[in-house]
């Protein structure tokens, strides 16, 4: 138990962050059928933000300037790049979207010069604890909570506002919501701002971890936010989370595997199964892809003609 | 036979542009091994025509998937990992083994091949890798298709980065000392070190990549190219008509990721390294980018922009990285330069959006508006305060000028360069418009038809 611990932390801590991601893409492509690929990078730009205005700001005044920013610029790429090819093939809308993440992703190295960004502290999630002995940082316990209230707080709007009601509209049928006078664009531009907001807070609490915003940050935990989104079944937002935590969970106990297998004392010698803690997130994918294609808790599709 | 109509269409059709495209081509084979002849190897022109002989290779073959078949892969990078690898581990000579295998012992396999066999076998196994990967994933929809391979590649990377396949992939360490491009010149006597007498690797990078290149155009122009434009364009109708949807989906990824290899090798030649953490999905995407900027749906449009697009990030907007200063008059002609670029922009959105929905116009025109009076303030700021630094000029300039380019094309210029259009269709139409050109010059009435109706009706 003392040598999983640690392990076993950090992945529920970084599975929560993985959620908070993937709510993001989960929402869209419930809604537009879209994979966002520019998500992650907006979850980079977010960390970027952060570095460069709590060099002059205290930290009380980044933190909402921060999540007001990502919002802004979730918004701006969705009226910018998406919504002119709303009736465009799928694909140019797919293109579109590893395009912004392209230029999001120059832009972020023009802007630092490619240099590693420090994150700064903030002073509340740095501080460590220790529990049962393992000792982490504090932002390691906050996370799994932090997400479970915005996760419910999320699933009470969808289901009980306006707006929600809205989006579940549309995400069951665009083109007849559109007829019962529902406001397409709103409510998809809500759906991007939920999502870059939750990519915003994910954001803090991953960085507070790994302390380094470099421009390709993004993509890795963007890629596995939507294994996740997948594995769950995609449109679905518990789904999402616990797709989240099952993949934080197993990436970090394979990261310590080797460890953990020699200190139990069953191998003398490491195998170097660390590689393959990101290969194991894409593995999960084709798997659950050839086993069940819908998720864990997926609708089924039938395709009309 | 003159009532059929497609029939004698394509009868009636005059062959006269496939010469002409035939002579072009070989115009620029001879042209390549000139120049090659007479300017100096080091020159930066090789370095681009040999990369972009392999991005072209692999754009087209991205291209038959995407462009052609309609399948949504973003596994490029992974099978041209895997053409890399194979192509590399087979051509480094048993006597330097040692030294690169350093930390293995000289890896296990002890066999060199000559190097197109090389090339062709790295083909091999990409393709059979893609057969695997899409036993299961070709049953899914395009966009999870997209994904699984993507994936994939970020699989093939760790595989091959893991230290107990190091006798065989080397680990995470470089392959090097393989034969790359340069060994292909012909040197006196065959002895490697002797004087050069003839350059060929550059050609040799446009041969490999032509033959290619020339397979995917025959393929797609053959009844399978037929069934996978329909596979494409309706998956239900193409499978009405009798096309067996799971073969043709599987040959086309087979195929396309074949090629996806040998350009791997093609590319491992060029870089004379390989090692798996340059196979990144930024590789892909910037082919995939490529072929969007070519016309998706297009081969000569890839080809042409892998040209395009390698010569413009290696060598002509270079100077967009470096940081510069201008002298006072070049400042002026700096300003000048840039407010006739503002203008032809602005002026361009005014016309294209003349016809718009009056809502949308209004918009359109309230933002142009801001944006160049932001702009204009800003170069009238630089103009009095601002020094003599040319302004944005700094490392990683060029690929955010790249990105944004790229955007322009995906969001306003759908179709790309070429469209669907080939070279031969190109020259029809210019050839067209000439006719028309000359009927009207003589005062005549235009026999030739019009540019709209004439090539797309085939």
């Amino acid at each position: 138990m003392q040598t999983v611990l640690p392990y076993l932390l950090s992945g529920i801590s970084v599975g929560g962050q993985y959620a908070l991601i993937a709510i993001g893409y989960t929402m869209v492509y419930g809604i537009l059928r879209l994979i966002n690929f520019a998500h992650g990078d907006v979850f980079m730009v977010a960390g970027l933000v952060m570095v460069y205005l709590s060099a002059s700001l205290p930290i009380y005044v980044v933190i909402p300037l921060v999540l007001a920013i990502t919002v802004t610029i979730g918004f701006i790429i969705e009226r910018a790049a998406y919504s002119p090819l709303r009736s465009a093939p799928r694909m140019s809308i797919m293109i579109s979207a590893i395009g912004v993440s392209y230029l999001l992703q120059n832009l972020a190295l023009y802007i630092t010069g490619g240099m590693n960004q420090m994150y700064p502290n903030i002073p509340f999630f740095t501080e460590s604890v220790s529990i049962f002995g393992a000792t982490t940082k504090r932002v390691t316990l906050v996370t799994p909570i932090l997400t479970v209230v915005l996760v419910v707080v999320l699933v009470w709007l969808i289901k009980n506002t306006k707006i929600g009601m809205a989006m579940r509209s549309v995400a069951t049928d665009y083109e007849t919501s559109q007829l019962m006078g529902i406001k397409i664009n709103s409510v998809i531009s809500f759906t991007f701002i939920i999502g870059s907001f939750l990519a915003a807070v994910a954001s803090l609490l991953y960085f507070s971890n790994y302390t380094t915003v470099i421009p390709t940050s993004g993509a890795m935990p963007g890629l596995k936010a939507f294994v996740a989104a997948v594995f769950g079944g995609i449109g679905s937002i518990p789904g999402a989370v616990i797709g989240a935590f099952t993949i934080g969970i197993c990436e970090n106990l394979i990261k310590g595997l080797d460890s953990i297998l020699i200190q139990t004392g069953i191998i003398q010698q490491g195998l170097g199964l660390t590689t393959f803690s990101d290969a194991f997130t894409f593995a999960l994918l084709i798997v659950i892809l050839v086993v069940k294609p819908t998720g864990i808790f997926g609708e089924k599709v039938t395709d009309k003609v | 036979m003159k009532t059929s109509s497609p029939l004698s269409k394509q009868a009636a059709r005059s062959r006269v542009p496939e010469i002409i495209t035939g002579c072009i081509i070989v115009a620029i084979y001879l042209l390549v091994f000139v120049l090659e002849q007479v300017v100096s190897p080091g020159s930066m022109l090789f370095s681009v025509l040999k990369k972009g002989a392999t991005y072209a290779l692999v754009a087209a073959s991205m291209n038959l998937l995407n462009g052609f078949t309609g399948l949504f892969s973003l596994g490029q990078a992974g099978f041209m990992l895997i053409g890399a690898y194979v192509y590399s581990i087979f051509t480094i000579p048993v006597e330097v083994r040692h030294s690169v295998y350093q930390y293995y012992d000289g890896g296990i396999i002890q066999h060199t091949l000559p190097f197109f066999i090389a090339l062709i076998l790295g083909g091999i196994v990409a393709a059979i890798f893609a057969w695997l990967i899409g036993l299961p994933v070709l049953r899914l929809k395009s966009d999870y298709l997209a994904i699984a391979t993507l994936g994939f590649a970020e699989i093939i990377r760790a595989i091959f980065q893991w230290g107990f396949l190091g006798p065989i992939t080397n680990g995470s360490n470089a392959l090097r000392l393989f034969p790359n491009f340069d060994s292909m010149n012909i040197r006196q006597g065959g002895d490697p070190s002797a004087p050069v007498s003839i350059y060929f690797s550059t050609t040799s990078a446009f041969i490999i990549a032509g033959i290619c290149i020339a397979l995917i155009f025959m393929l797609v122009n053959s009844t399978y190219g037929r069934a996978f434009k329909a596979i494409r364009d309706d998956e239900v109708s193409a499978e009405a008509m009798g096309i067996n949807l799971a073969r043709h989906k599987m040959l086309s990824f087979v195929i396309s990721s074949f090629f996806a290899g040998i350009g791997g090798g093609m590319l491992a030649m060029f870089m004379s390294t390989v090692q798996a953490k340059n196979f990144t999905s930024g590789m892909t995407y910037e082919i995939l980018l490529i072929v969007v900027i070519g016309g998706i749906g297009s081969l000569t449009g890839s080809i042409f922009s892998a040209f395009l697009f390698v010569a413009c990030s290696e060598w002509w907007l270079r100077f967009l990285d470096n940081e510069m200063f201008l002298t006072p008059p070049a400042k002026i002609q700096f300003i000048v330069v840039a407010i006739a670029i503002i203008a032809a922009i602005s002026l361009l959105t005014y016309f294209r959006n003349r016809h718009a929905s009056p809502k949308k116009r209004k918009r359109v025109y309230l933002l142009t508006g801001i944006a160049d009076v932001l702009l204009l303030g800003w170069l009238l700021w630089f103009q009095f305060m601002g020094g003599y630094q040319m302004p944005l000029l700094r490392n990683g300039f060029r690929s955010v000028v790249f990105a944004v380019v790229i955007m322009t094309v995906v969001l306003f210029f759908s179709r790309g360069i070429m469209g669907t259009k080939e070279l031969p269709d190109l020259i029809r139409d210019i050839g067209r418009s000439g006719q028309n050109l000359y009927h009207w010059l003589c005062g005549k009435r235009g026999t030739g038809k019009s540019l709209k109706g004439g090539a797309n009706d085939v």
